[in-house]
């Protein structure tokens, strides 16, 4: 983004005075704006969507001009800082989590100008997209990690807020796991938020203290990494590379990447081509990567992995292939079928072999 | 040595003076931080203070922020006056929304001009009887309100998680929780088309101007000034400190309960696991830089209505970090109390000469 002249940044007070955003002249660069709910600092979620805002810029130069928003509450506040950016001339506007659905909704409708992209919701309009990635099949590859690498067959897992795409990791990391080896448990605990260190290391706490040598999270922040490596356990990064929080303790990270998916829609947006959309890429389409794997690791290990993210990819396998038996033992998903993405869409329990309830 | 030293009178001028000196001095330091930071100052200071509200679209979300936050430090400072701290009114907010909300999920599609007065009432029930816990232990046990209240925020935020993922979440939600969006018997009406300004905000001018009579008119008012003053005079004059307890809280967590159904009747539209963004806790601020004054209350919300709003405005126009929503928010604060210091104290250097003489 270029920085605002001070003549640039009347003609915007002009514009927004006359409640209606300059017209696009062929010259004006596109304005794409970003809407995060966590700090850009968070090292995770929010964090991997502001590399993707910066590989925007990078991609475009001065063909874009982008913003952003970070913590951003989920309720009243998220319509009012849509619509700002729709009302200071931005024309793509992403809004990366799922709590601003009906808020962007809301404002998509009353500017039917102006393209939107929401992410992880189900909620589409002419002018909003939505998009999501499949973290679940990362889930899968790590499964096999921790079915191999656990010895006291208890893995924790620091969930977030109960949603179907928390509930997919879950299970499709249980699956995998217990696939290698059937002793395994897995113990979420929820926090019910996306971004809460603190919480976040009292959860990873408390599972250990219970017994788990290996820690999942679902949450946006590095302390369960820390936490591990403090505690000399594996754990596995989430949404970012977290090898630096530590080195030790880290396995590998199931790493967001939005950074072609966001340069594909601003090149449409740009093009004039772009129109509403439903994505649900993965591990195949690349908005999933897994980062380096330890070397630590023993090499059968990290092949078996490698062997699992290629056969996903490959679409030889999948993470949710029967047979699956739910918590009371039925078998929910028969050998040789698998789970569609529409089950998938309202995944809301657990498989076997993960412990409690689930929230509500 | 320097010492503070008590004044015997306090001018009545600097007591409303010095929240207008307060925000003269943010904005001075404001604008010292921002050329510290290579922003020019006045165009920050324009991007915070001037672009969000100038126009009427800007000016009509400045009220749909400040009304939850001016509903519920009204009710504050009725009880900060009588010596009632009542913490949590977070929670009254959440247990409103969760009454309120629940007046309209059991009468979900059906439609009648009945419904909103009755969702706004549930509301206030709600938030009533959550303020009426800690009413009842403290008269009963004398168990401090500031605890019980605070606590029991958390105890009504997650019986709302509960509630979004367990009986009320929406059946075609896909598994996310969220209730259902209401219906539109059940949806607060816009005063202007295009605008999300509500009858939340006239609701809360009205409570403005009706506990200003109360606190200056009313006997009442006066037994909840002279409790919260001089709680030995108090019972002397037949004054019940248990009514005061009473009553503070209990009108303090209806209007923290109705602030709680509007949002979610209002902007929000539905029941979702996150509806506050803290509103109950900075009413407290609010309700200080309000001078616990009616009229300063519904100032001091605009203000800080305004202090959210511009740090987007920053953000997105200017790109100035988030960080200085927050530090323009501490520097207030700062101000204000340590002009307070001041027009209660003065300083003295030197030898403690008042002691001595």
């Amino acid at each position: 983004m270029t920085k605002l002249t001070r003549r640039s940044f009347s003609a915007m007070t002009l514009a927004l005075g006359a409640s209606a955003a300059l017209p696009a002249r062929a010259a004006d660069p596109l304005k794409v704006g970003f809407i995060y709910v966590g700090p850009i600092g968070d090292h995770g979620w929010s964090y991997q969507h502001d590399q993707g805002r910066l590989a925007v810029e990078k991609a475009f130069g001065d063909k874009v001009e982008t913003s952003y928003v970070e913590s951003v509450p989920e309720g009243a506040d998220a319509e009012r800082v849509i619509t700002q950016m729709v009302r200071s001339g931005h024309k793509l506007i992403f809004t990366t989590s799922f709590g601003y659905m009906n808020p962007t909704l809301k404002v998509a409708k009353m500017f039917p100008d102006v393209m939107f992209e929401h992410a992880t919701g189900f909620m589409r309009e002419k002018n909003m997209s939505t998009y999501a990635a499949r973290f679940y099949e990362g889930r899968a590859v790590v499964g096999v990690l921790a079915g191999h690498m656990s010895k006291t067959n208890k893995v924790g897992y620091v969930a977030s807020v109960p949603i179907p795409e928390v509930f997919r990791g879950i299970n499709a990391f249980t699956v995998a796991a217990r696939r290698i080896n059937p002793a395994i448990e897995v113990t979420p605990i929820w926090i019910g938020e996306w971004y809460n260190p603190g919480k976040e290391a009292d959860a990873a706490k408390a599972l250990i203290d219970q017994g788990a040598d290996i820690l999942l999270q679902h949450t946006d922040s590095p302390a369960p990494v820390q936490t591990a490596a403090e505690r000399g356990i594996w754990a596995v990064g989430q949404a970012s590379d977290m090898e630096r929080f530590g080195p030790e303790a880290h396995m590998t990270a199931i790493v967001d990447h939005w950074d072609p998916y966001y340069i594909n829609r601003v090149q449409a947006a740009l093009d004039g081509t772009w129109e509403s959309t439903d994505t649900w890429g993965g591990l195949s389409t690349g908005m999933v990567n897994m980062s380096a794997f330890n070397k630590a690791l023993p090499e059968n290990v990290v092949a078996e992995a490698k062997a699992m993210e290629e056969a996903i990819i490959a679409g030889t396998s999948h993470p949710f292939m029967g047979p699956i038996k739910n918590q009371a033992g039925e078998v929910v998903v028969a050998e040789g079928a698998t789970l569609s993405d529409g089950d998938l869409l309202g995944m809301n329990w657990y498989v076997e072999g993960v412990n409690g309830k689930v929230p509500g | 040595m320097i010492a503070l030293e008590r004044r015997l009178e306090v001018s009545r001028f600097w007591l409303y003076a010095t929240p207008v000196l307060a925000v003269g001095l943010t904005i001075l330091s404001g604008a010292v931080m921002f050329a510290a930071l290579g922003f020019d100052p006045l165009e920050a200071l324009h991007a915070y203070f001037i672009l969000p509200i100038s126009d009427l679209y800007g000016l009509s979300e400045l009220t749909v922020k400040a009304t939850p936050l001016a509903m519920i430090a009204v009710g504050l400072a009725l009880g900060f006056r009588g010596n009632v701290w009542n913490i949590g009114a977070e929670g009254q907010l959440i247990l409103g929304a969760i009454t309120g909300g629940g007046v309209a999920l059991a009468f979900y599609g059906v439609e009648g001009p009945w419904l909103l007065p009755l969702m706004l009432l549930g509301g206030m029930v709600g938030g009533a009887f959550w303020a009426a816990i800690p009413a009842f232990l403290k008269v009963r046990f004398n168990a401090n309100e500031i605890l019980v209240s605070l606590m029991l925020t958390y105890v009504a935020g997650l019986l709302l998680v509960y509630l979004v993922t367990g009986p009320w979440k929406d059946p075609m939600g896909f598994g996310f929780p969220q209730s259902r969006l209401f219906h539109d018997s059940a949806t607060l009406p816009t005063l202007f088309e295009n605008s999300r300004m509500h009858i939340g905000f006239p609701i809360a001018l009205f409570a403005v101007v009706v506990s200003w009579f109360v606190v200056s008119r009313t006997l009442i008012g006066f037994q909840i000034k002279v409790v919260g003053l001089t709680p030995p005079a108090a019972g002397y004059a037949g004054f019940s400190s248990s009514k005061v307890v009473w009553v503070t809280l209990l009108t303090t967590g209806a209007l923290a309960g109705l602030a709680g159904v509007i949002e979610v009747s209002g902007p929000i539209g539905q029941l979702t696991p996150s509806i506050s963004p803290g509103y109950g806790f900075t009413a407290i601020i609010v309700a200080f830089l309000g001078r616990l004054h009616p009229v300063g209350i519904l100032l001091a919300a605009l203000l800080m209505a305004l202090s959210y709003i511009g740090g987007e405005t920053a953000q997105i126009v200017m790109r100035l970090p988030l960080a200085v929503t927050g530090v323009f928010q501490g520097m207030l604060l700062f101000f204000l109390l340590a002009s307070d210091v001041l027009a209660h104290y003065r300083i003295r250097f030197g030898s403690r000469r008042s002691e001595e003489g």
